[in-house]
């Protein structure tokens, strides 16, 4: 929207708790009428001492912390620690395990896929999606239950292998669902995607060109709805998904131009699909085994560092671990991805409307637990 | 002019298969459960409230050493030979006398660690999630039915394991 | 009224009452009547809103409260409201935040005395029924505006601007759509609006005018923008601005902008069922005598709200530049082309 004079610039402040900042997010927008000349984003509300705290905690008692970084996807938060120990530690674990773990990366980044599709529907008015998305996301979360007691928290990858195998019959349960659930994101596409309001609403929004979000280092499906093909699961392959075959979804601007909020939005959408593809070929290789196997008695890895880049749905989500050879961690840092998207917010948000700045956020997905740590 | 009338045309389809797929929903049945009349069955594996079985515990600590967020306090002192030997149900002796076991279920994360860790499988975690009370202290669970033979001195010749 | 008038005169002694007395009772007792029958109306479509939208959404709504599917919820939310500290804040102007919840009430309540429900079951027939209502209801505007300015907040103030720019631009094409029903009839009343639809099915104006389908589709839009409804509902976007002119409100202030809007929406449903859908007629000759006019008219108006409910949890909601587009763009064009075809529908 163009202006042909500039009136007074009012600060106005999304402050902490606001009904659709995904979390204690605050955020002073400057306005000048209805355009925002500027948006700051604040964080730190949530910021809960991770990386200082589990230099206190052995090896094995880090897994529950990382869950609670991204609640939303907290079996990818566990994975990338547990694959950065047994990295340093030279573990290879067996083929079960392997497959396992990506079957129970691929069920919760369909459910965190699913939270931020309900969500943004929420942010933007319709209030029905989210009630359908969190209608299939308990499906899910009742097989996490089933298979390791937690609904949301699980701690269940341990350095070495995972807490328990699933329950016979699972595998034919988990294929049921992926069947009944692929129906269900046309009837979303239906409800939602292909809503002439919605597209309306994000379609010429908060478009991010791939320079801008390559050069403030934004990975995920953030980076790809502008049209960058980059997923870490493809360019540096980990835990076997490099036999496995799935297409890396990019935006295509088929609404507006590339990098708009549409656009991200829609990789999101299409990658639930890819993740149903990835399942369904990981149940058909499972074999039997025990997942107990190499988890070690007391895990004490030899001096040195290591990084491990895993692909979170929220981005790249990296490990760095720095041990000194004793049962604690020395150093652990984590390169959270909604932390980099975050810091892309205040360009991309520059000449929106306010109601526009929702739907910027909405589409950036973050979750705070993620920012803060 | 034409993506005038065709934005318009395309407005109106949206908005009716919307509200199409919308009131589907209106004849097919709720998934919601009614609370308190209705309860969900917990599978077997459910990770709520912890639970510890002290005739089998051989105070050995291993669960205060796993909890990452220290809310496991056990004390023990040594047995006197002259004492009768004590067993666990699985035959283990119980070499040590328990005195103070104490969780603090509001320092809990329900990671299940501790369970693990525990050798005669005497700690679990159950699927009882009703346990609200209206005292924070009535949170901290007390386990331990042996009292020290000794009293302030055996604690203090004993540093508590925890 | 005229029916309370002559009821009045059997009781022995009414005529020794003064003349100003025997003016006044008939109209006060009306509108306790009518502010009864809102009240209820009101109460039962809270009730079929939150139900509505819990089953589009797979879920069960209020199951618990009075018994048989939570019935009662309404009540029991009011008497809720009503038990609540009346907070003023001690910043805003106290005069205007008192009495912009009344004002914006007013603007809905006083259009129903010309509603036609039955017959004779109206308070009073206006030769000029429909302008009458389209002039008063422009009234809550004013009420909005105070609520926001007083309010003295960032979000309320947004939030009231939004409100009365979206309120008075599409008074427009509702207006205009009404103009064409007008046109067709001859008259502003709205008794013989009514009158004009009798007869057979093919009577009602929805069918009887493909011109006049048009405007009903034109005014049932506009007067969802008029209500703040979804996908209109900026003003009071709760994800955007909390809760938009009426943040500060609690209490039974509150209570009365909940009041006003559902009382907005049966209204314009009432408007609408008596423009277009054929007020309390019904064509078909052995029901026509059973059912009585009130209950027809009923049964329309809420066939009406259940679409305007359906709508607001299908869509997302609109921006506020692209809600003044399609205002000025799209329906204003097409409602003067409706006028024109109406007017010629009419001469032919």
């Amino acid at each position: 929207m163009e202006v042909d004079y500039s009136g007074d610039i009012m600060t106005l402040n999304m402050g902490p708790q606001h009904p659709s900042t995904h979390g204690v997010l605050r955020l002073v927008l400057k306005t000048d009428g209805e355009i925002v000349a500027d948006a700051v984003p604040h964080i730190g509300y949530l910021h809960r001492c991770f990386e200082k705290h589990v230099e206190d905690v052995d090896y094995a008692g880090v897994v529950p912390f990382t869950d609670r970084m991204d609640y939303c996807a907290a079996m990818n938060m566990e994975q990338g620690y547990v694959l950065a120990v047994e990295k340093l530690m030279g573990i290879e674990v067996n083929d079960r395990v392997r497959y396992l773990r990506i079957i129970m990366a691929e069920l919760s980044r369909i459910a965190s896929h699913l939270i931020a599709a309900g969500t943004y529907g929420n942010d933007i008015g319709s209030f029905t999606p989210f009630l359908w998305c969190f209608r299939d996301r308990e499906k899910i979360l009742d097989f996490f239950e089933e298979t390791c007691g937690a609904r949301l928290l699980y701690n269940y990858h341990w350095v070495g292998g995972l807490m328990h195998d699933i329950k016979p019959g699972m595998e034919q349960k988990i294929v049921e669902f992926v069947d009944y659930f692929e129906p269900q994101v046309d009837n979303l596409n239906r409800l939602l995607s292909d809503n002439y309001i919605f597209i309306q609403r994000t379609a010429n929004v908060g478009i991010m060109s791939p320079e801008t979000a390559i050069s403030y280092g934004v990975t995920g499906p953030n980076l790809r709805g502008s049209g960058v093909q980059f997923d870490v699961r493809k360019d540096e392959p980990y835990l076997g998904y490099e036999e496995l075959e799935f297409e890396v979804q990019v935006g295509k601007g088929e609404h507006g131009p590339v990098g708009s909020c549409w656009d991200r939005y829609m990789v999101r959408i299409r990658e639930v699909k890819e993740s149903c593809k990835i399942i369904r070929q990981a149940v058909a290789r499972l074999t039997p085994g025990d997942v107990r196997e190499k988890v070690p008695k007391r895990i004490k890895p030899p001096a040195g560092e290591v990084y491990m880049r895993t692909e979170a749905p929220r981005g790249e989500l990296g490990y760095y671990i720095v041990s000194d050879g004793s049962l604690k961690p020395y150093r652990l840092k984590v390169k959270s991805p909604c932390f980099t998207v975050m810091s892309a917010f205040r360009e991309v948000s520059r000449g929106a409307m306010i109601a526009d700045i929702i739907s910027i956020l909405g589409s950036f997905d973050i979750v705070l637990g993620e920012i803060d740590r | 002019m034409v993506t005038y009338f065709r934005n318009i045309g395309l407005g109106i389809w949206t908005i009716i298969s919307s509200m199409a797929v919308a009131s589907r929903h209106l004849f097919t049945p709720s998934v919601t459960l009614q609370y308190p009349k209705e309860r969900w069955q917990m599978p077997e594996r459910s990770r709520m409230r912890l639970s510890n079985k002290i005739e089998d515990c051989i105070g050995c600590g291993q669960c205060a050493r796993a909890c990452p967020t220290s809310c496991i306090l056990v004390k023990t002192e040594k047995r006197d030979k002259d004492e009768p030997p004590v067993f666990a149900s699985d035959g283990t002796a119980k070499k040590l006398r328990t005195y103070v076991f104490d969780i603090d279920m509001t320092l809990c994360c329900y990671c299940g660690l501790c369970t693990f860790a525990c050798p005669t499988r005497c700690l679990t975690m159950t699927g009882d999630y009703e346990y609200s009370v209206y005292n924070k202290d009535d949170h901290i669970y007390h386990f331990a039915v042996e009292t020290p033979k000794a009293g302030a001195e055996a604690e203090k010749q004993n540093p508590a394991k925890d | 009224m005229e029916s309370i008038a002559k009821l009045l005169q059997a009781i022995p002694e009414y005529d020794a009452l003064p003349e100003l007395l025997q003016f006044l009772i008939p109209i006060v007792t009306s509108c306790v009547i009518i502010f009864a029958l809102l009240a209820l109306c009101v109460l039962f479509m809270v009730w079929l809103e939150r139900k509505v939208s819990a089953h589009i959404q797979d879920r069960l709504g209020p199951m618990v409260v009075g018994g048989w599917h939570g019935w009662a919820q309404t009540l029991a939310d009011a008497l809720k409201l009503f038990l609540k500290e009346d907070i003023v804040p001690a910043s805003v102007d106290k005069v205007l935040f008192k009495m912009a919840p009344f004002i914006v009430f007013l603007g809905a309540f006083a259009a129903y005395v010309v509603l036609p429900f039955g017959a004779s079951s109206f308070v009073t027939d206006l030769n000029i029924g429909i302008l009458y209502i389209v002039a008063i209801s422009s009234l809550s505007v004013i009420g909005i505006i105070m609520a926001g300015w007083a309010s003295n907040n960032k979000y309320s103030l947004y939030g009231s601007m939004r409100a009365a720019a979206q309120i008075i631009s599409y008074e427009i094409p509702a207006a205009l759509s009404i103009m064409a029903v007008v046109i067709s009839v001859g008259s502003l009343s709205m008794i013989e609006i009514v009158e004009a639809q009798k007869g057979s099915f093919l009577n009602w104006f929805i069918i009887k005018n493909p011109f006049i389908f048009l405007a009903f589709i034109i005014y049932f839009i506009a007067s969802l923008a008029e209500v703040n409804r979804t996908p209109f509902d900026l003003p009071e976007a709760e994800s955007e601005l909390v809760a938009g002119y009426h943040t500060e409100y609690s209490g039974m202030r509150f209570a009365f902008f909940f009041l006003a809007e559902y009382a907005n929406m049966f209204l314009v449903a009432s408007v609408a069922t008596t423009l277009f859908l054929g007020g309390w007629t019904l064509p078909i000759p052995l029901l026509s005598e059973i059912i009585p006019g009130p209950i027809i008219f009923l049964a329309k108006a809420l066939l009406l709200i259940f679409i305007q409910m359906w709508m607001r949890w299908s869509l997302p909601r609109l921006r506020v530049d692209q809600l003044i587009y399609v205002n000025w763009k799209v329906l204003m064009p097409i409602s003067f082309v409706l006028i024109l075809g109406a007017g010629w529908m009419a001469i032919r």
